[in-house]
């Protein structure tokens, strides 16, 4: 029972153990099992938790036994319980699929350190999606962020140092605007603890500190969630990171950003003062139409299929920004779903694509990119993978029976309230673009013929096909059965939506 | 204009530290306007919390003017990000360095836009 009180400390705490506890083994075998069962626990724990506040609501949990607004408190709503079961689920995925995919991608005497760099990752992201306190949430980023920058660094090829050291700009500078942000808010309201803030910032956010605090806090989270045109950072990041970082990245890094967000906006601010009195839902919407439409239609014409995906990405986070900017129930939780629909759809693609460049990578070369030129004809040679990237790409684009079509349903429904038709064409023509992409790689892989001088080859080994197609599974299950991704998305956007302020 | 003394030399610094990231190409030097920028902020949230004539949050009744100690606790915690970051950063660096010669952007990613033109040139 006084375990079950600390299941928010645990949360978090479990993972940030592991990743000294790796280090001090020096050996891949020990450090991979105890970063899993790290992640598995805290996967565990945040199924426990959501449960816990399905039934009661919310829980606030002093950290040290400080009392909030003193202490650190950590703070679960539907929100975030929501997110920590996204972020914790596909770590305990991804891992047991690191083993497999890092074999050859990374030395085998820094095995250990890519685990400890994984664990801090999940660290981060958890602590900034758990943490009730402002400066936390900074700290949490930058534990999150640095151990990103160490784990794409950890690709094979070049490109991924010079990656790494731009994100690490781009990075830092965000991180830095979020701290400026948050100092601001200090400076006005003498408190750190978000929700002890709601109140006092209702009265001073129209000042010029207070708008000054907005402006900054936006730009710093909008360059690590890689809204357009700050997504620059991430096609190079995740086109020559590790297979199986990609996979993570994608699926849970820009995520968290977007939780970052949604609670600034909505909950510090209140969707009232900034989407009301302030000219930022056309803003948004602008950009969410630029990253729809440019970053999906760049997407088409690139050659490497991680690349091709990244792009996606941007583009899909274009849909998200686009449902906050409505400020419905419908609109926030069509964004809601899309981040946890999206995440699992991505995170699964790139594991695939992973499984299938582990298999044409000769012993000690480094791994060749994706480019279509190397899948031709890889339906024959790989059929269970194939299968696996159309299936999350029709998600991607949206089809019935798939995730993507019950968030962009909402999204299109939320579009629809607000009267606003013309929204509805813009994301079928988006939706287009998708189709275009993904029909690229159909094309590739099904109906050329296997570049000469390529052996027929095998699968991709199992290991790495497994969690590749448990979140596919996942993707066409939350298609179908939505209670649980639409039924916390729209709890959540309940209680962010014109929540009183 | 000296009321806001301190403010001026953070905006300095701040603006400063960005323009260099924006504008060097050398890897070292956009870290060291990183590094600038970082500080900063450092001073954005130290300054306010310092009360002339306050001391230190000793509770006694020989004092009753305290500074607040919050803003220098936390930046304590981001001045040990900063570190972090900036030896992350020159780690990167060491390792672009060895991998392509050079650490000036546009050699590099002269570089890069070679390799990328090869594969397209192997691939057709």
């Amino acid at each position: 029972m006084a375990l079950a009180q600390h299941l928010p400390a645990l949360q978090v705490i479990l993972p940030l153990i592991s990743a000294p506890l790796a280090i001090l083994f020096r050996r891949a075998g020990p450090a991979f099992l105890i970063v899993t069962a790290a992640a598995w626990l805290s996967f565990a724990i945040a199924i426990a938790l959501f449960l816990q506040v399905d039934a009661s609501g919310l829980i606030s949990y002093p950290m040290g036994n400080w009392q909030p607004p003193w202490g650190i408190e950590y703070r679960l709503d539907r929100l975030n319980s929501f997110m920590l079961v996204l972020v914790s689920g596909m770590a305990a995925v991804v891992l047991p699929y690191a083993r497999g995919s890092i074999e050859r991608e990374i030395p085998h005497e820094s095995h250990y350190m890519f685990y400890a760099m994984l664990g801090l990752c999940l660290t981060g992201l958890l602590g900034i999606v758990i943490t009730g306190d402002a400066f936390n949430l900074f700290v949490f980023l930058e534990v999150s962020s640095l151990s990103t920058y160490v784990l794409i660094a950890m690709g094979r090829d070049r490109r991924a140092l010079t990656a790494a050291y731009q994100y690490l700009i781009m990075g830092s500078i965000g991180a830095t605007f979020i701290v400026i942000g948050i100092g601001f808010l200090y400076l006005m309201t003498g408190t750190l603890n978000l929700a002890d803030m709601v109140p006092r910032v209702a009265v001073i956010e129209s000042s010029r500190p207070g708008l000054a605090a907005l402006a900054f806090i936006s730009v710093g989270v909008s360059l690590k969630v890689a809204l357009f045109p700050l997504h620059q950072w991430l096609p190079n990041a995740y086109t020559y990171a590790p297979s199986s970082v990609s996979a993570f990245l994608a699926a849970t890094a820009t995520k968290v950003a977007l939780y970052a967000l949604i609670r600034f906006y909505f909950t510090v601010f209140g969707d009232s003062f900034v989407f009301g009195k302030l000219p930022l839902p056309e803003f948004m919407l602008i950009l969410s139409l630029f990253a729809m439409l440019f970053a999906n239609a760049i997407a088409i014409f690139q050659d490497n299929l991680k690349r091709l995906f990244a792009y996606s990405s941007v583009g899909q986070i274009g849909y998200i920004t686009l449902g906050l900017s409505f400020d419905s129930v419908h609109g926030v939780g069509a964004s809601i779903m899309h981040l946890f629909n999206h995440g699992v759809a991505k995170g699964a693609i790139f594991l695939l694509i992973g499984g299938a460049v582990a298999r044409m990578t000769t012993r000690q070369a480094a791994p060749p990119a994706p480019t279509f030129e190397r899948i031709a004809g890889l339906s024959k040679a790989m059929p269970l993978t194939c299968f696996g990237v159309v299936l999350g790409g029709l998600s991607l684009i949206g089809v019935p029976g798939t995730a993507g079509f019950v968030s962009k349903w909402y999204l299109v429904l939320a579009a629809m309230e607000k009267g606003q038709w013309w929204l509805v064409g813009a994301i079928l023509v988006s939706s287009l673009l998708a189709v275009a992409y993904v029909w690229r790689f159909v094309e590739a892989a099904y109906f050329r013929a296997p570049p000469a001088g390529r052996e027929t080859g095998k699968e991709a080994p199992f290991a790495l096909l497994i969690p590749g197609w448990l979140l596919i599974l996942a993707t066409l299950w939350f298609g179908l059965d939505t209670s649980f991704t639409a039924g916390a998305a729209l709890d959540a956007a309940q209680q962010l939506v014109h929540s009183g302020n | 204009m000296l009321a806001h003394f301190t403010n001026i030399i953070t905006v300095f610094l701040m603006v400063a530290g960005l323009f260099i990231i924006t504008a060097r190409g050398n890897l070292i030097k956009k870290l060291v306007g990183l590094s600038l920028f970082q500080t900063s902020v450092y001073l954005l949230y130290i300054s306010p919390g310092k009360l002339i004539g306050g001391t230190a949050p000793i509770l006694s009744p020989a004092f009753t003017v305290y500074s607040n100690p919050l803003p220098h606790v936390l930046i304590l915690t981001a001045i040990v990000v900063g570190v972090a970051t900036l030896a992350l950063g020159l780690a990167l660096t060491v390792r672009i360095r060895e991998a392509y010669g050079s650490i000036e952007e546009d050699e590099i990613l002269a570089l890069d836009h070679s390799v990328e033109d090869d594969e397209a040139r192997e691939s057709h």
